[in-house]
C-alpha cells in the first residue's frame, strides 16, 4: 500500500497569505519508516493530520491506494498518535472503555506495551503522560491499522520509556508490514528508527 | 560554597477524592533532598506526571489548596516560609515557566514584563531585558498571541530576569521546540548561571540536561534516587544507581535498550525499593527492607542498597 | 485515608443537598394541602400580630398569613420548576443546535440570544405576560421564554468545544459512530453543566415571577401568590401592620437563597475536577 500526500496546499482560515504547507508532497509505501525533522512551526503536526483525515488540504489531493484517505469508512487506516495523550483520550471514561473504543484489543499488545490490569479501571486524570500514551498506542494499533503517524510521539517520555515503547513498535510495524510517519526532534532517535528522512 | 537553596527531606502529598466521598492521600514527592549553589545549573529529572512542577510550586510557595508538605526548604541559609518566598518570589527567586499559556492572553508584552510596576527605569530595564533575548521594542508594543512559539519563550525568561534573580526555576521550558531553538534557550540559562545565579532546571530531557547541569538529579517514582555531577553521565561507569545506568543504556546514541515494566506511582511500593521491580540486579532483600536510604558514594549521592553491585 | 470524626466535604455537601431539596419539597407540598386553608376568611381574627397561635400574624380578612405564605411559596415553586424546565429544554435545544448546525444557523441563533439578553428581563416578562393574557399562562410564558439565553449560551460553546476535542476526533477515526460518540463522550461532559444551569434557573424563574405579580401584570390576585401577598400588604404597612410584608418577603428571600445554594453545591459535586478536595 502506498500513503501519499500529492502537492497540499493547507492554511488556517483567514491566513491564506501564509499557508502552513505549499504544494508539499510526500510519499510512504507499506513496511517503510520515513523521519521528519523540521524546526517548529515548520507544519510537522499539521502534515500528520492532514494523513490522518483530521484536516482537509484546500489544494491538493492525500491518496491511500489512489483512494482519499478520508473515502474509508470505520477504522481509518491511517491512524495518528499524538504529542500530548492527555487530550486524547475522554477524561470522564475510565481507560478500559477508552482502550475498547474500537474493539477489543489483543492482550499480545497489551501486555507488551506494559498496560497493567489494575490502569483499565482508572481515570485518565490518575496516570501520567507515559501511561497514557501507551493507551493511545494500544488503541491505534487495530488489527486495520497500515500506517501509523507519530507526532513526537517520546517526546513527554522518559528514555526508558522512550526505549521501550520504541523497540514494540519497529518490532509490530515489521511484523504487519506497517508503513510510518516519524516525527522527532531527536536526530538519534530517527536514525535508530527509520528506514529514510525526508524534509519538509 | 554556600548554597543559595537547600532542601531537605522534602514530601509533598496530595488529598483527592476516590470515585464518591471517600478521601484519600497521594504522595506526589518523597524525601527529596538538593542542593543548588550560585553558579550552578542543578537538572532535576523525572518522567512527566512525576509531580516535578509540584518542586517548583513548592518553593514559590503556591501549592495548591488540597496539598500539604514535610521537610524542610532554606533559602540563603534561612527557613523559607510561605510568607518569606511571597516576599522573595518575583524578586530574588523567579520562575520560567511551562509554556506560553502562562502569560495573559489579553496583556501586551511590555506590561507583563513590567508587572504593574511604574518609574524607577524600569522601563528601560525591560528593553534590556528583551534586548538581551534578541527581541527588539516593538515586541514591547505586541499581544502574546502574535508572538512565536520561541519568541514567547524568550519573553517568558526575559520577564523573569528584569529584577536579576538569584535563584531561577526553569520548569519544562523547552517542550516542543526544536534542538535548535532549545539549545539557544539553554544557552540563555548557562549565562544566567555564569552571571551568579543559582539555576533549578526541571525536565523530563535528560539529554537535554545534561548539556548545559553541573549537577542532575534523578526521579524515579517520587524519589530522587541519584544526585550526580554531569560529568558521571560521560559513561555508565560513573553513574551509581541501576536505574540512572539504564536511563543512558536506553538513550538512542547508546544501544536504546529498553527495560520492562513501568514506573510505579509514588507510595504504591509501600516495602522495599521500588524500582525492585524493573531492577535487573535485584537481591532478596531489595523487597525486604523498610527504607532505602539515600547514601553518599563518590561524590555523589545514590538510593539503593547495593550500589556496588552495579559497578 | 479516613477522617476520623469529622465529615469531609463532599459528604457535607451531599447532606446539605438532601436536606435543601427537602425542606423546599416540604414546603411545596405543604402548600398544596393548604391551597384551600389560605383564602379561609375569619372576621373574628383580623389583624393579629404574630402570636403563637398565628406565627406570622392575620390580615385585614383574618387570613391565617403563614399559610397563605406556604401557599404562596408553594405556588412559586411549582411555577419555577415548570418555567426552569421550559427554558432549560429551549437552552438545550437551541444551544445544541446553534453548535451543530453550521454557521448559518450559529448565526441566527446567537443574534437570538443577544437580542433576548439585552432587553431587560423584567420588561421582557411583562410584555410577554400581557401578550399571553396575564394569569398563570401569561406568566408561565414570560418566564420561560425569557431566561433560556444564559444557559443556551453555555451548551453551545460547551458543544463546540467538545466537537474539536482531540479524543472525539480520535474516536471518529477509530470508526465510532457519530450516536456512540454523542452518547459516550459528549452527553457525560454535558450533564453536570446542564443540571447546574436548571438549577440555577430556578430562583431567577422564582423571583421574576413574584415581582411581576407584584407590579399587577402577572397572577390574578385571587391566587394566594407571594408577589399579590407584597403587593397587598404595601397598602398596610403604613398603618403599621409591618407583618404582612416582612414574613412572606423573607420566606420568598430564603427560598430563592436555599435554590441558588442548592446549584452551587450541585456543582461542586458534579465537576469533574472536584476529585481535588
Amino acid at each position: 500500500m502506498i500513503l501519499e500526500a500529492k502537492s497540499i496546499t493547507f492554511y488556517y482560515r483567514g491566513r491564506k497569505k501564509s499557508p502552513v504547507l505549499n504544494n508539499y508532497s510526500i510519499s510512504i509505501r507499506s513496511g517503510e519508516r520515513v523521519g521528519l525533522k523540521a524546526p517548529s512551526g515548520r507544519g510537522k503536526t499539521t502534515l500528520c493530520r492532514l494523513l490522518a483525515g483530521y484536516e482537509k488540504p484546500q489544494s491538493g489531493k492525500i491518496l491511500l491506494d489512489g483512494k482519499p484517505v478520508t473515502a474509508y469508512r470505520g477504522v481509518c487506516p491511517v491512524q495518528m498518535v499524538w504529542q500530548h495523550p492527555e487530550t486524547v483520550v475522554d477524561p470522564l471514561l475510565r481507560l478500559g472503555e477508552t482502550l475498547a473504543e474500537a474493539g477489543p484489543v489483543d492482550e499480545r499488545i497489551r501486555g507488551a506495551l506494559h498496560i497493567e490490569e489494575g490502569w483499565l479501571s482508572r481515570f485518565p486524570a490518575e496516570l501520567s503522560g507515559g501511561e497514557l500514551q501507551r493507551f493511545c498506542l494500544a488503541r491505534a494499533l487495530h488489527p486495520e491499522t497500515k500506517f501509523l503517524l507519530c507526532d513526537e510521539i517520546s517526546a513527554m517520555l522518559d528514555l526508558v520509556t522512550q526505549a521501550q515503547i520504541w523497540k514494540f513498535l519497529l518490532e509490530e510495524a515489521e511484523k504487519r508490514g506497517m508503513g510510518m510517519l516519524v516525527v522527532s526532534h531527536s536526530d538519534g532517535l530517527l536514525e535508530k528508527v527509520c528506514t529514510r528522512i525526508a524534509a519538509i | 560554597m554556600k548554597p543559595i537553596l537547600e532542601i531537605e527531606h522534602l514530601s509533598i502529598y496530595f488529598t483527592q477524592y476516590d470515585r464518591g466521598i471517600r478521601k484519600r492521600q497521594l504522595p506526589v514527592i518523597r524525601d527529596l533532598s538538593l542542593k543548588i549553589c550560585p553558579g550552578q545549573v542543578t537538572a532535576v529529572v523525572g518522567a512527566s506526571g512525576s509531580g516535578k512542577s509540584l518542586l517548583a510550586h513548592a518553593i514559590l510557595g503556591i501549592l495548591p489548596y488540597n496539598s500539604h508538605m514535610d521537610g524542610v526548604i532554606r533559602y540563603d541559609g534561612e527557613e523559607l516560609t510561605g510568607k518569606r518566598a511571597e516576599q522573595l518570589r518575583g524578586r530574588e527567586i523567579s520562575l520560567i515557566p511551562q509554556g506560553v499559556n502562562y502569560l495573559d492572553p489579553l496583556m501586551k508584552v511590555g506590561a507583563q514584563i513590567r508587572k504593574g510596576r511604574k518609574g524607577g527605569g524600569i522601563r528601560e530595564k525591560c528593553r534590556q531585558a528583551l534586548k538581551r533575548y534578541g527581541l527588539g521594542e516593538e515586541t514591547e508594543e505586541m499581544f502574546p498571541f502574535e508572538l512565536s512559539g520561541g519568541m514567547a519563550r524568550r519573553v517568558l525568561i526575559a520577564s523573569a530576569v528584569t529584577e536579576s534573580p538569584r535563584l531561577i526555576i526553569a520548569d519544562e521550558p523547552t517542550p516542543g521546540l526544536d534542538v535548535k531553538a532549545a539549545s539557544r534557550i539553554l544557552g540563555h540559562f548557562r549565562e544566567l548561571a555564569d552571571a551568579g545565579a543559582g539555576m533549578l532546571f526541571i525536565t523530563h530531557d535528560l539529554e537535554l540536561a545534561l548539556t548545559i547541569a553541573d549537577r542532575v538529579a534523578v526521579f524515579y517514582a517520587g524519589e530522587t534516587i541519584e544526585e550526580a555531577a554531569a560529568a558521571d553521565f560521560q559513561e555508565a561507569r560513573g553513574l551509581r544507581h541501576p536505574f540512572t545506568k539504564a536511563l543512558w543504556n536506553a538513550m538512542p546514541e547508546h544501544g536504546f535498550i529498553p527495560l520492562k515494566g513501568a514506573q510505579p506511582y509514588p507510595g504504591t511500593v509501600r516495602k522495599g525499593c521500588p524500582f525492585a521491580e524493573q531492577c535487573d540486579r535485584r537481591r532478596p532483600d531489595c523487597k525486604e527492607a523498610e527504607e532505602v536510604p539515600l547514601r553518599e558514594l563518590r561524590g555523589g549521592r545514590v538510593r539503593c542498597l547495593h550500589p556496588e553491585a552495579a559497578e | 485515608m479516613k477522617t476520623a470524626g469529622r465529615m469531609n466535604r463532599r459528604q457535607s455537601t451531599l447532606i446539605f443537598l438532601v436536606c435543601a431539596a427537602g425542606v423546599l419539597a416540604v414546603v411545596m407540598i405543604m402548600g398544596i394541602a393548604l391551597e384551600d386553608a389560605a383564602l379561609e376568611t375569619d372576621f373574628s381574627r383580623t389583624n393579629l400580630a404574630p402570636c403563637p397561635e398565628y406565627l406570622f400574624g392575620t390580615d385585614w380578612m383574618g387570613r391565617d398569613m403563614f399559610v397563605r405564605t406556604l401557599a404562596g411559596l408553594s405556588l412559586s415553586i411549582r411555577i419555577g420548576i415548570l418555567t426552569a424546565a421550559v427554558s432549560a429544554v429551549m437552552a438545550l435545544l437551541l444551544g445544541t443546535a446553534a453548535a451543530m448546525l453550521g454557521s448559518r444557523a450559529d448565526a441566527v441563533i446567537s443574534w437570538v440570544i443577544d437580542l433576548v439578553m439585552g432587553i431587560p428581563h423584567i420588561l421582557l416578562v411583562m410584555l410577554i405576560s400581557i401578550a399571553c393574557g396575564r394569569g398563570f399562562a401569561g406568566v408561565v410564558a414570560g418566564v420561560s421564554l425569557s431566561h433560556w439565553p444564559s444557559l443556551a449560551r453555555v451548551i453551545r460553546g460547551e458543544v463546540l468545544q467538545l466537537k474539536q476535542a482531540p479524543y472525539i476526533l480520535a474516536a471518529e477515526k477509530l470508526g465510532a459512530s457519530r450516536i456512540a460518540n454523542v452518547r459516550r463522550h459528549m452527553i457525560p461532559h454535558l450533564l453536570p453543566q446542564f443540571l447546574t444551569g436548571t438549577i440555577l434557573l430556578f430562583p431567577h424563574a422564582i423571583l421574576h415571577e413574584a415581582s411581576v405579580t407584584f407590579l399587577g401584570f402577572g397572577l390574578s390576585s385571587e391566587q394566594p401568590a407571594i408577589g399579590v401577598i407584597l403587593s397587598e400588604s404595601m397598602q398596610y404597612l403604613t398603618t403599621g401592620r409591618w407583618w404582612l410584608a416582612l414574613f412572606p418577603g423573607l420566606c420568598l428571600v430564603a427560598v430563592v437563597i436555599l435554590f441558588a445554594l442548592l446549584g452551587e453545591r450541585a456543582r461542586m459535586l458534579l465537576d469533574p475536577s472536584s476529585v481535588h478536595e
